[in-house]
């Protein structure tokens, strides 16, 4: 697998540890009660102390207009990442937390155990945008371990080929960036689409990637308006100049620009459906080489009036959302939840939703973090959603 | 949409009509108002309720988080200067710190995170669903008897248990007996052990006694509280003293104190959020068919506000706008204070009496209203008191 750092036997951890052992023992669990230790601890600024400390951002880098790329240092308990990889990321925006999925851009094998991560802005206010706002060295941040199944087998094929449209790039800059570090020794194809030079983040380490590795193709293709020229002030801009070889959406014959039979090896892609769409049927077209995919969202966007699937995760129930409340469709399906008024005063009913999105009956709010706490009684789903029960 | 329509949209059908239907009582806290008076007060109310909660953010958040660092710090410094304590004013300043921490822990910050205030920052620290609060009641048990119970039907007789909590006769509509005599000793007994009585409140014994509760459930939540409270006196009287070493005594009796005098305070605070002179006594006819503004009228008609400073408004956790916490209760507690002007203005408009008094004025009405309610009704002197609308 993709090497798992050695954060989790460095002498800091090794502290945490020994720390964590006191503060887990009866003594301590029983003066703390009712709350855990880790609630007293927070309460008093002493977070890093907690089992599951908080990462901090040490560098925050704005190189891409309305984007921010961040360096993080995560807790000691952070035994590193595959490339590919994605993190949850939760920060208090206007007071309520919030959590957004981030793919990791940094290499599997970063020294130190920082992980890097560049943030869009969305305009719609949550997370991302804050961070692009206001995201700067020194803020605490909670990390999710890394997760999903987007990564390069254990053994690299002779041929890794990549696909990515927009910010999609960033698993794959941080493949990329793994198979440098690896030294692979075969060959490495990737095919960026972008609007404008400026908005390919990291563009000048690509050009370095490319002029450094003979036998790795690095290409990106242009989908904004014709002649958007690399902006002299740019790093490396000549370098950079000359990996914009292609222009307009994916099409076939773009994989000629990269080694010769690309379509043959195993593909990674990771942005826009449709880009996932086309790369999928050309590379159907050439034969069966696997194709991966990075989807962002779990569910198609939500369907007016119903029609989603919600799922209660606790029971294992499933059921079409019907457009009533989440109660009211909990019950019908044999549940029996706890609640109280059915109005929304008692909060008795106030589930946690894992995934998805619900709609407040009362304000029309769509909320849709991932561990939102819903009241059910007052919540309608607005497309697929999971809830707790 | 708001959460009182859709309550009484709800109950408007189960009976079968509408607000504007055939001739009905008028309300009980407001006889002078027509429904249409009593739409536009809640119109109003409804109001202040959504701007307020839009406005939620940052500001409530660092507040409540500084409150919660504040009052975890004056527990630890109050416990330790209670063991280290040799002298006497260091030992009641530490049960002064001890005593100010926990009331604030308990009201300012547990009764109203349990409340659903906070949910809205999806911290796990401040999360109804999850939170724990530091009183011998389980945190499910109380938001049972206290949020649905007691906020739902507020002082309707007989479905409102905390009218008296089964304990003290605080209202004409309980029968006098011959035992209520003791009616101001049970007072007494009640504020000694409020948060231990309060922790087995749930268990509705008085109902229980007429066969209304299921057996099973009663003795799950009987074991969950007995749990609970050794807990709870485990680190109080006994680990909090053995960490102590030579000055255990001293720290047991200060745990003791911090004890006694919490549980004082959260009685005072709590009775005279509806049992001061002025506070109206509903039915449960008043529940049928209630609109949104009958609602209102009944949550403002049953509370009395306490007037004081900041901190004592923090030491009460708010319930010194009690009246502000009927009309809102899932509303940071921090605002009530910022609405009330605004809500008693709105009081005034409509004609309606809007209770706040002093500290002294208030618990004086309520510890006289428990004398009086000792007696049986044709013994004791009449005392009427009318509140001027607005004030």
């Amino acid at each position: 697998m993709g090497g798992v750092s050695d954060a989790s036997r460095s002498p800091r951890a090794r502290a945490h540890r020994r720390l964590r052992q006191v503060l887990e023992s009866r003594v301590v669990e029983a003066l703390a009660t009712p709350h855990g230790i880790d609630h007293h601890l927070v309460t008093l600024g002493a977070g890093w102390a907690t089992a599951d400390p908080p990462a901090r951002v040490v560098d925050a880098r704005r190189t891409t207009p309305g984007t921010v790329t961040l360096t993080l240092r995560p807790g000691p308990r952070w035994a590193g990442h595959q490339a590919g990889q994605h993190v949850t990321l939760t920060v208090p925006v206007g007071g309520a937390r919030r959590s957004r999925c981030f793919s990791i851009a940094s290499s599997a094998h970063t020294p130190g155990g920082t992980v890097e991560l560049t943030v869009k802005a969305t305009g719609r206010g949550g997370v991302s945008d804050h961070l692009v706002a206001s995201g700067c060295p020194g803020q605490s941040v909670q990390l999710s371990p890394p997760a999903g199944t987007f990564v390069l087998p254990a053994e690299r094929p002779p041929h890794v080929v990549m696909v990515s449209g927009g910010s999609g790039i960033t698993p794959v800059l941080s493949m990329l960036r793994t198979l440098h570090d690896e030294g692979h020794p075969g060959t490495v194809s990737f095919l960026h689409y972008a609007r404008a030079p400026a908005d390919v983040v990291a563009a000048a380490e690509l050009a370095r990637l490319a002029a450094r590795h003979r036998a790795w193709r690095i290409v990106v293709a242009l989908t904004g308006p014709t002649g958007a020229a690399v902006p002299p002030s740019m790093a490396d801009a000549p370098a950079v100049a000359r990996l914009c070889r292609l222009a307009g959406r994916f099409r076939a014959d773009h994989l000629s620009a990269l080694a010769p039979g690309a379509a043959q090896a195993p593909v990674w892609v990771c942005g826009p459906g449709r880009l996932a769409a086309d790369v999928a049927s050309a590379w159907r077209a050439a034969g069966d080489a696997p194709v991966h995919v990075e989807r962002y969202r779990l569910d198609p966007p939500p369907a007016a009036g119903g029609g989603g699937r919600v799922r209660f995760t606790r029971s294992g129930v499933e059921v079409v959302d019907d457009g009533r409340s989440l109660l009211v469709q909990a019950e019908g399906a044999g549940l029996a939840p706890a609640h109280g008024c059915r109005a929304g005063q008692c909060h008795t009913c106030v589930r946690r939703m894992p995934a998805g999105a619900v709609r407040d009956l009362r304000t029309g709010d769509v909320v849709d973090e991932p561990g939102a706490l819903v009241q059910i009684c007052v919540s309608v789903p607005d497309g697929g959603v999971e809830i707790d029960l | 949409m708001d959460a009182f329509a859709v309550s009484a949209t709800a109950r408007t059908t189960a009976a079968g009509g509408t607000a504007a239907a055939p001739r009905r009582q008028p309300s009980r806290g407001a006889p002078h108002l027509d429904e249409s008076r009593l739409d536009a007060l809640a119109a109003e109310l409804d109001a202040i309720r959504r701007r307020e909660m839009a406005g939620r953010g940052e500001a409530d958040a660092r507040y409540i988080r500084r409150v919660a660092a504040v009052a975890t710090a004056l527990q630890i410094g109050g416990r330790a200067a209670i063991a280290l304590g040799r002298r006497r004013p260091v030992w009641w300043a530490g049960v002064a710190a001890a005593t100010a921490g926990r009331v604030i822990e308990a009201m300012e910050i547990g009764h109203n995170v349990l409340h659903g205030q906070y949910d809205w920052m999806r911290d796990p620290r401040f999360d109804s669903s999850t939170y724990e609060w530091n009183m011998t009641a389980p945190a499910d048990q109380w938001k049972h008897a206290h949020n649905l119970v007691h906020h739902v039907n507020a002082n309707v007789a007989g479905v409102d248990r905390d009218l008296g909590y089964g304990v003290v006769r605080m209202t004409d509509e309980q029968p006098w007996s011959p035992s209520h005599l003791a009616n101001p000793l049970a007072a007494l007994v009640l504020a000694a052990l409020f948060d231990q009585a309060i922790g087995f409140y749930d268990l509705e014994a008085e109902r229980q006694a007429l066969g209304l509760v299921d057996p099973d459930e009663a003795r799950a939540k009987f074991e969950a509280s007995v749990a609970k409270l050794k807990r709870q006196a485990a680190r109080d009287f006994v680990l909090v003293p053995l960490l102590a070493g030579r000055a255990a005594p001293r720290a047991l009796a200060g745990s003791l104190t911090t004890q006694l005098l919490g549980n004082l305070w959260g009685f005072a605070i709590i009775f005279c959020g509806h049992f001061p002179d002025g506070t109206v006594v509903f039915q449960p006819e008043d529940l049928e068919g209630e609109t949104r503004g009958r609602w209102y009228v009944r949550q403002l008609r049953g509370a009395a506000n306490i007037r004081g400073s900041f901190p004592f408004h923090v030491l009460t956790g708010n319930l010194s706008h009690q009246i502000e916490h009927h009309l809102f209760p899932d509303l940071p507690a921090r605002r009530y204070r910022h609405i009330a002007p605004e809500v008693q203005a709105v009081c005034r408009r409509y004609g309606l009496p809007y209770n706040s008094r002093r500290f002294g004025r208030q618990f004086g009405s309520v510890a006289l209203r428990i004398v009086r309610m000792s007696l049986p009704d044709g013994l004791r002197p009449s005392r009427r008191r009318s509140l001027t609308p607005g004030r």
